[in-house]
């Protein structure tokens, strides 16, 4: 609202307009900027700082500067950090693998014109609307072994009763996967299909005069169309399911047995409930080094914003 | 009379579309072969899927509406046993006005600042323009779950533990890059001349900003705050850290009880999930179809 008023009150007379652009930028950004120094700066700046702490509250004693300690920690002892990093990575890749496949389908269905298009892409879409912690609530329900759909399975033979698959070492790995696939694919299938609106029809048209079939007109002119959006949308996304551990805290709780627990889930539980904070500030900055590195790598390997085109 | 200029404009644009030829035979034929795909490589497909949808959307319902000790497949005979144990007994009417509250101060509070900033990406140069771009793009890898202890000190040194103003903060904080650079977009979009022509006709610049330019934004404003609202509404690890006041919590934190109490009720979990997807259910109804059309005009110079 600051911001509003100070550009109302000057420009009365037209001319007064061109002699303040210069700094009338800096005041439209300074609440944006404000906030994001104050509140994501600020506490990067201090996980850095802290990384290089020995910080706990329950051991106050110990505190102080502790140089590269808690980095030879987590790179020489620390075998939960190799385990938790190599579940994230599957996380992320089979997260992102599937997700943008099926997306990509949907979107590509959607994109057609058939009766009932506006009422099916509505409902297609829904579960993007919905959070982690609802999405949790009802794959419980689903996954309930007394009452929950797999009851039924096993009822028609499929299954069996009394297990519940996210207590299972060997199927909790799937399970989380499909619920978040639920809630998941619909960001891909929106983005795709946004992007889907601006290839020319004109395209195609060519094409089929050249005798070009659907696969051969998919795979040389809608690919390469939507090739921009995919890297972007696909390394948003990796990022965000690396980032993101609303779903599996409240489905799995990172159990069985610590089978799905992935990096930033370890980390909220050294930094929160084992208040070594100067260890999880540490494992942060090394979560963050290797995010960046990989998308620094993705990037160029996919040959982002490339000519293309 | 801006109104008549941005209709005049519409105009404009719109006549090079009138003027193309009309297609020829030839070319619809073409066109409706392209477009002629096997109904049940559509309906299939997009059937099985719409089952994976919405089974699972069911599947709450039921067990929201149905008495306890059921096993029936359809929702009747219903009762609301469970809303009223849900909204009375474990303060879901409390979660949910917090919910409210902080999904209301959210939205408002994001589409606000980053109208501001997205204009002034969209429509000056200035020195620190592309740092702040650059900030803007970073800021999308930094995991707010790594950051919830240092922002959890600031928030206790504003003294602002359990109020559910930290959780307003911390929410539009990570929500404005997104926002602002796609409304940057939106508003890149919007030609410069149109504005130019309301500042010929003496409207300040702010003014004619709000006469010209922002009925033009308007499916892009619509998508960006329901996503602030939306956002805010399912987050869930800041409200869970910042307010542990059981009176202050939120939706997602009172969901996260019911999940893990100890002997999990099933009928009153599936009705507190019901009361969660209902406001995102209207609000995801309500501008579905600006979605597509927000995302694809953003994206274009985005």
């Amino acid at each position: 609202m600051a911001q509003a008023t100070a550009v109302a009150t000057p420009p009365k007379v037209p001319r007064r307009r061109s002699a303040n652009p210069r700094r009338l930028p800096y005041l439209l950004i300074a609440p944006a900027g404000l906030l994001m120094l104050g509140f994501i700066a600020y506490p990067v700046v201090s996980v850095f700082y802290y990384s290089l702490q020995n910080y706990n509250v329950t051991k106050p004693w110990r505190n102080g500067f502790a140089g590269f300690d808690n980095f030879t920690r987590i790179f020489t002892d620390d075998d939960q950090f190799w385990t938790t990093l190599g579940f994230s990575a599957q996380w992320v890749v089979t997260q992102v693998a599937l997700q943008l496949t099926l997306g990509l389908a949907l979107a590509l269905i959607v994109n057609q014109t058939f009766i009932g298009r506006g009422i099916s892409r509505a409902m297609v879409f829904s579960p993007w609307a919905v959070s982690g912690v609802l999405t949790s609530t009802i794959w419980i329900l689903l996954y309930n072994s007394s009452t929950g759909f797999s009851r039924y399975l096993a009822d028609a033979g499929i299954g069996d009763y009394g297990t519940s698959v996210l207590s299972d070492t060997g199927t909790v790995f799937w399970a989380a996967t499909v619920a978040e696939l639920w809630r998941g694919v619909p960001f891909f299938a929106i983005l795709i299909l946004a992007d889907l609106q601006s290839v020319s029809k004109e395209l195609y048209e060519a094409a089929a005069v050249d005798g070009a079939g659907r696969m051969r007109q998919f795979f040389h002119i809608t690919l390469p169309h939507l090739r921009d959006a995919i890297i972007l949308s696909t390394l948003l996304r990796g990022v965000w399911e690396f980032n993101n551990v609303d779903l599996l805290y409240t489905l799995t709780g990172g159990g069985p047995a610590g089978e799905t627990t992935t990096l930033p889930l370890y980390v909220a539980n050294t930094g929160i409930e084992g208040h070594d904070f100067g260890y999880a500030s540490a494992l942060t900055t090394v979560a963050f080094v290797i995010l960046l590195f990989c998308s620094i790598v993705y990037l160029r390997l996919s040959k982002f914003g490339g000519d293309h085109k | 009379m801006t109104a008549a200029l941005a209709e005049k404009h519409t105009d404009t644009v719109a006549e090079p579309a009138r003027d193309t030829p009309p297609p020829t035979v030839r070319r619809r034929r073409r066109e409706r072969a392209f477009d002629d795909v096997p109904r049940w490589q559509i309906y299939l497909p997009l059937g099985i899927y719409l089952l994976f949808t919405l089974i699972p959307f069911y599947w709450m319902f039921l067990f929201a509406v149905r008495p306890t000790g059921s096993t029936s497949l359809v929702p009747w005979p219903m009762t609301g046993e469970h809303f009223s144990k849900v909204w009375n007994e474990r303060s879901f009417a409390v979660f949910f006005q917090n919910s409210m509250i902080v999904g209301v101060c959210t939205l408002i509070a994001t589409t606000l600042v980053a109208l501001a900033g997205g204009y002034a990406l969209a429509r000056f140069d200035f020195r620190i323009k592309n740092g702040f771009m650059l900030a803007l793009l970073c800021s999308q890898f930094i995991p707010g779950a790594l950051m919830l202890v240092p922002l959890f000190e600031i928030f206790k040194n504003l003294q602002m533990i359990n109020s559910l103003g930290s959780v307003v903060i911390a929410e539009t904080v990570f929500q404005l890059p997104l926002s602002i650079i796609l409304i940057s977009g939106f508003i890149k979009n919007v030609p410069a001349t149109l504005e130019e022509a309301a500042w010929v006709d003496g409207c300040s610049r702010f003014r004619a900003f709000c006469a010209v330019v922002l009925p033009l934004l308007r499916p892009g404003l619509i998508a960006v705050g329901s996503f602030a609202f939306v956002h805010s509404w399912n987050h869930f690890l800041f409200a869970l850290m910042f307010l542990s006041e059981q009176d202050k919590q939120t939706i997602p934190v009172g969901l996260n009880t019911l999940i893990g109490a100890d002997s999990v009720d099933l009928g009153a979990l599936a009705a507190g999930g019901v009361i969660a997807a209902v406001p995102v259910v209207i609000v995801f109804a309500f501008i579905q179809k600006w979605l597509i059309t927000g995302f694809s005009a953003g994206a274009v110079k985005g």
